[in-house]
């Protein structure tokens, strides 16, 4: 025994080390986010802060929930696959309101949105229909003879009908 | 029960250790949304892109991108017939306003939409000195804003470009292939926006979703295969001289 009176301050160090650690270990479960770890080594958690992220483009089939004639005129014509908000813009707030009508989506300028897609170009491919818009009767509104909605020219697009040149930029 | 001075110090401290792992939670996902149903990938098809720029506008206004920076953007090849090796590429403020009217000439055009690949084995997540970038259980590779230190590892690893430093946040960003409209039943914002469909959102653990006829049926590329990235972009009618 009386070798071990004289370890006094080894048996102090080794405490230090235990009491250490365990400042480590409170620390340590203090600083880690909860779901580190949970499916790699990075917060789980994230995940579903990402996916919280509220929505902007609410996507056509809310659009065509309540807009049946357009979507029904739509289905008919070459452009049933362009989505609504393809030319509209993001219109999530405008679904999501408690009253739709008081976000009233701005009618896009036929002239721009319409020449971003069919503005004549060699770079495009060579089956989709492309015009020279300034050359294409004369520079006016294209709605004047084609329904963006349905665009073939025939009787039953409707177009023009109701229609007018909108103010403002495509978005 | 008695418990000594000293054993109520050793336990106190493990104790609050213990409690930390009770109290982790599970991360709030949508409801009815189950992580491990879905691996996501997307569908390029050269030959129906126009060049229109329609989805790296809805890209930034459904992501809130600050001007100049992309997540995604497309670039318009030239390619003469001579010179395969190196093609003239534009990308005019990536593309988002569209592109300039090209004339016929000898030679060909064409548009290639780029994004982040979310690549299944992505050297951008494996550089990560913190563990704030990862690929989802879903496929997805995200970034963690909350984690991430902005040292730009991964934006210089990333074989593809697509990633950068946010201007005001400071920390990497990227595509997060609309995470928060996918894990909603939506499509992305760009494929939600593409007006030829040239774009496609895939799911390729599930079995009725279109792509798997479409990878059946079609010879489909992912971007510099050589490099291993698991890469999950396919774009069908790709040209040998993009990279």
């Amino acid at each position: 025994m009386s070798g071990l009176k004289d370890a006094g301050h080894l048996f102090r160090f080794a405490g230090l080390f235990v009491v250490a650690f365990l400042v480590f270990l409170v620390v340590r479960g203090y600083v880690v986010p909860k779901t580190f770890g949970q499916y790699g080594h990075y917060r789980g958690a994230a995940i579903g802060d990402i996916a919280k992220r509220p929505v902007k483009f609410a996507g056509h089939q809310t659009c065509e929930a309540c807009h049946t004639d357009i979507a029904d005129t739509k289905t008919k014509g070459s452009h049933a696959h362009v989505n609504c908000e393809a030319c509209h813009g993001a219109l999530a707030q405008h679904a999501l309101a408690d009253d739709p009508t008081s976000i009233i989506p701005v009618k896009p300028d036929t002239l721009v949105l319409c020449a971003r897609c069919h503005t004549a170009s060699a770079a495009k491919p060579k089956g989709f229909p492309q015009v020279d818009p300034s050359d294409h009767m004369g520079g006016a509104p294209c709605q004047t003879c084609h329904n963006p909605h349905s665009p073939a020219m025939g009787s039953d697009t409707g177009a023009g009908a109701g229609a007018s040149p909108a103010a403002g930029g495509a978005k | 029960m008695n418990i000594s001075r000293r054993h109520m110090l050793i336990l106190l401290p493990a104790a609050a250790v213990a409690w930390k792992y009770v109290e982790a939670g599970t991360p709030e996902a949508s409801p009815n949304y189950q992580m491990s149903e879905h691996w996501w990938g997307m569908l390029i098809n050269i030959p129906k892109c126009i060049g229109c720029g329609n989805c790296v506008r809805a890209c930034a206004t459904e992501n809130d991108i600050p001007d100049g920076y992309f997540r995604t953007w497309v670039e318009r090849y030239h390619v003469t017939d001579t010179n395969m090796t190196t093609p003239e590429v534009i990308s005019p403020d990536g593309g988002k306003e569209g592109f300039p009217v090209a004339q016929e000439d000898a030679g060909k055009y064409f548009f290639v939409p780029k994004m982040c690949n979310h690549c299944a084995d992505s050297p951008c997540t494996q550089v990560c000195p913190v563990g704030a970038t990862f690929v989802s259980p879903d496929g997805v590779v995200l970034i963690d804003p909350t984690y991430c230190l902005g040292c730009a590892y991964c934006v210089q690893a990333c074989p593809y470009g697509c990633r950068y430093l946010h201007p005001t946040k400071h920390v990497a960003d990227k595509c997060t292939l609309c995470y928060h409209r996918i894990t909603k039943g939506l499509t992305t914002a760009c494929c939600e926006a593409c007006p030829t469909g040239a774009r496609q959102l895939a799911d390729l653990k599930n079995p009725n979703d279109p792509i798997h006829e479409f990878l059946k049926t079609h010879p489909v590329q992912v971007l510099k295969p050589q490099m291993a990235t698991g890469a999950k972009a396919y774009y069908f009618g790709l040209d040998g001289s993009v990279r």
